[in-house]
């Protein structure tokens, strides 16, 4: 293996109040991003894993918030960089695509501006200069008539173009990094697939590294290298893509995986669930956080933290794995 | 556009109708009325009565109003019960020395407020930040009269830095323009008097501010704080902006919205004020025409004063409209 192009390890974030006890949203998160990789991060909402990206851009809010661990990008621990430097690298380096583009775009501010004010900043190009660059941009998320577009706002683009506008700004310093979260939750279905392949597209064409962030193993099944599963702040699996379908190991991961629905399923059957919800979890610093929720669950599940395991590539946290050959 | 601003001006009229209905029978519910208050003591039932005959008050209520409403569609809104005068003119003379102090007044609230208010909620939760939502609550809490006698008291009369009442010195020979005494001073360049004006001006405009800051104060700190905990901040964070470009153009302009509109309603209600304001400092304006009509029954002129207010709270709300359209695209003006 190559150095890798992010390397996460032991990232920890907790949100704390005065009075009361710290609510840990991350619970010492590891992985790592090859150059040009794409990785999925997986989990259903409030894993953990829209904080987890939100703390690698260093854009949690300051007060309120501890983060622990660090987050190496070709070397450089971008926890301890100062706040200045650490604007040089963010939309140059490594940039990201949020889930709704209409309250992330700014709706007082033409599509123009905003898509340039990003080339301006990192590349330095002047204002005519960016404003052809901008509509090339524009060209190549497909949104048609890019230079007449320049002068739109946000709410007279449909939410598709709107994605394809963020995306476009997120690119436009060809970053090493993209992070990518939910980008494909707020539109609608026919458009999901639309944009998913502009990314996967975009991304091999300028040699990103991609983070996919979502709930949808949809998803990640037609786009990522390597998954991480997130369950309660921290990875429980991860693998190489085809292998996580193909035998899930982690009794969470393939409850997830059972609860797609199927074209093939015979007609009135049920769909399966994961039974409880999130405010079932245990601490993991004494148990599985998973175990109430767990068809596998044994005795020392609830009593004992499983320890991370590697074997074949797979990183696995269980007592209990589902067999191999399940 | 024009159509929108057409449309908005030619609303005044049914509001201006209603209200002046509502005025015309709300003053004659009014316990005593003008011919009590004109005779004072010498006031006997005859007279009164004889008064009222002279007056037209003894006429039904519904006819006086159509009448008067009959003679106010020609422009004559009657002649003061006080003075005898018009009360067009009464109003003429009186208006330049308001609107001095309301511009005043706004202009300090505003210039003050926008920038207090930001600084407040970029350092939340800091002891500036702290002091700012303290020392609004008090402004918003003291009375304009009360802060007015204060004022007085401590930079006029102790003091001695400022003027304690009147709007220009009687030392001072101003030639008279516009009736705005400080700017008539700039346009004759009679830069002393306009020096005096403006020296005579301080005291009364910081009372009449004192509300309108706090308020302007409170409302963007808690616009702007909003805005900074919206994704399209994140988003320009994300691109790496230098903070003084996220400040400026994307939270300052979303936050300014909403300010707007207080700035409009806050303008509504300084003629309020200005009746509290220009009675502690002897100033002469349309406030002490409203406090005399009130106290002798006036009837014409309380008549003319509150449809004019009313006209001019309309006029501002629709600039506020308008500014609405300037600063956001989504607002369209039909």
């Amino acid at each position: 293996m190559t150095t890798p192009l992010l390397e996460v390890a032991d990232l920890g974030v907790a949100f704390t109040r005065k009075g009361e006890p710290d609510s840990v949203a991350v619970d010492g998160v590891s992985f790592d991003v090859q150059p040009g990789e794409i990785v999925g991060l997986v989990g259903e909402s409030g894993c953990g894993k829209s904080v987890t990206s939100l703390a690698i851009m260093r854009l949690l809010p300051e007060r309120g918030v501890r983060v622990t661990g660090s987050v190496r990008m070709e070397g450089t621990d971008l926890m301890t960089l100062s706040d200045s430097a650490m604007r040089e690298k963010r939309g140059r380096d490594l940039s990201m695509v949020f889930q709704d583009p209409l309250s992330s775009l700014n709706p007082v501010i033409e599509i123009g501006l905003q898509v340039t004010e990003v080339l301006r900043r990192h590349r330095g190009l002047k204002k005519d200069a960016a404003r052809r660059e901008a509509a090339e941009l524009l060209e190549r998320v497909g949104i048609p008539d890019p230079r007449r577009r320049l002068d739109s706002y946000p709410h007279q683009l449909s939410g598709g173009m709107r994605q394809r506008v963020m995306i476009a700004i997120a690119l436009a310093c060809r970053p090493r990094l993209l992070i990518a979260d939910e980008p494909t939750t707020a539109l609608d279905v026919t458009i999901q697939a639309q944009i998913l392949e502009l990314l996967k597209e975009l991304v091999a064409d300028s040699g990103t590294a991609l983070v996919m962030i979502t709930h949808d193993l949809g998803v990640v099944a037609g786009l990522c290298d390597r998954v991480n599963v997130l369950y309660g702040g921290r990875i429980v699996e991860r693998s190489e893509r085809h292998r996580l379908f193909g035998t899930p190991r982690h009794p969470y991961t393939y409850g997830l995986l059972g609860s797609i629905p199927r074209l093939d399923a015979p007609p009135g059957e049920d769909l399966a669930a994961i039974r409880g919800s999130v405010n079932d979890n245990l601490p993991w610093a004494h148990a599985c956080a998973f175990a109430p929720r767990c068809p596998r669950a044994l005795e020392r599940c609830s009593e004992v933290s499983p320890p991370p395991e590697l074997a074949g590539g797979r990183f696995l946290r269980c007592h209990n794995p589902v067999p191999a050959e399940a | 556009m024009l159509r929108f601003v057409v449309r908005r001006l030619l609303q005044i009229v049914p509001t201006l109708f209603v209200l002046s209905l509502l005025l015309f029978a709300w003053l004659r519910l009014l316990p005593g009325g003008p011919a009590a208050a004109l005779l004072g003591d010498k006031a006997t039932p005859e007279k009164i009565a004889e008064l009222n005959r002279v007056l037209g008050l003894d006429q039904p209520i519904p006819l006086q109003y159509f009448r008067y409403l009959g003679r106010s569609l020609t422009g004559d809104f009657g002649n003061s019960l006080i003075s005898g005068d018009p009360v067009i003119d009464e109003i003429g003379r009186a208006l330049p020395a308001t609107l001095e102090l309301a511009v005043a007044a706004l202009l300090i609230a505003v210039v003050l407020g926008i920038p207090l208010g930001y600084v407040a909620a970029r350092y939340r939760g800091r002891p500036l930040d702290t002091t700012t939502v303290i020392g609004t609550l008090v402004g918003v809490a003291v009375p304009v009269f009360f802060l007015g006698f204060l004022l007085k008291q401590w930079f006029a009369v102790d003091l001695g830095w400022f003027p304690p009442s009147g709007r220009q010195s009687v030392s001072i020979d101003a030639t008279d323009v516009t009736g705005l005494a400080v700017f008539d001073g700039l346009l004759t360049r009679e830069f002393d008097a306009s020096w005096d004006a403006l020296r005579h001006l301080v005291l009364p405009a910081i009372a009449l501010a004192t509300i309108p800051l706090a308020v302007i104060t409170r409302i963007t700190r808690a616009s702007v704080l909003d805005v900074l905990g919206s994704d399209f901040v994140r988003t320009a964070n994300s691109k790496g902006l230098a903070p003084g470009t996220v400040r400026g153009r994307h939270v300052l302009r979303n936050a300014l919205l909403p300010v707007s509109t207080t700035i409009g309603l806050q303008t509504g209600l300084l003629l309020g004020g200005a009746v509290l304001t220009e009675k502690v400092f002897v100033w002469g304006g349309i406030g002490t025409l409203i406090a005399q009509g009130i106290e002798r029954r006036d009837y014409p002129r309380l008549q003319a004063i509150v449809l004019l207010g009313a006209g001019v709270y309309v006029l501002v709300n629709l600039l506020v409209d308008l500014s609405y359209a300037l600063i956001d695209p989504r607002v369209r003006l039909r």
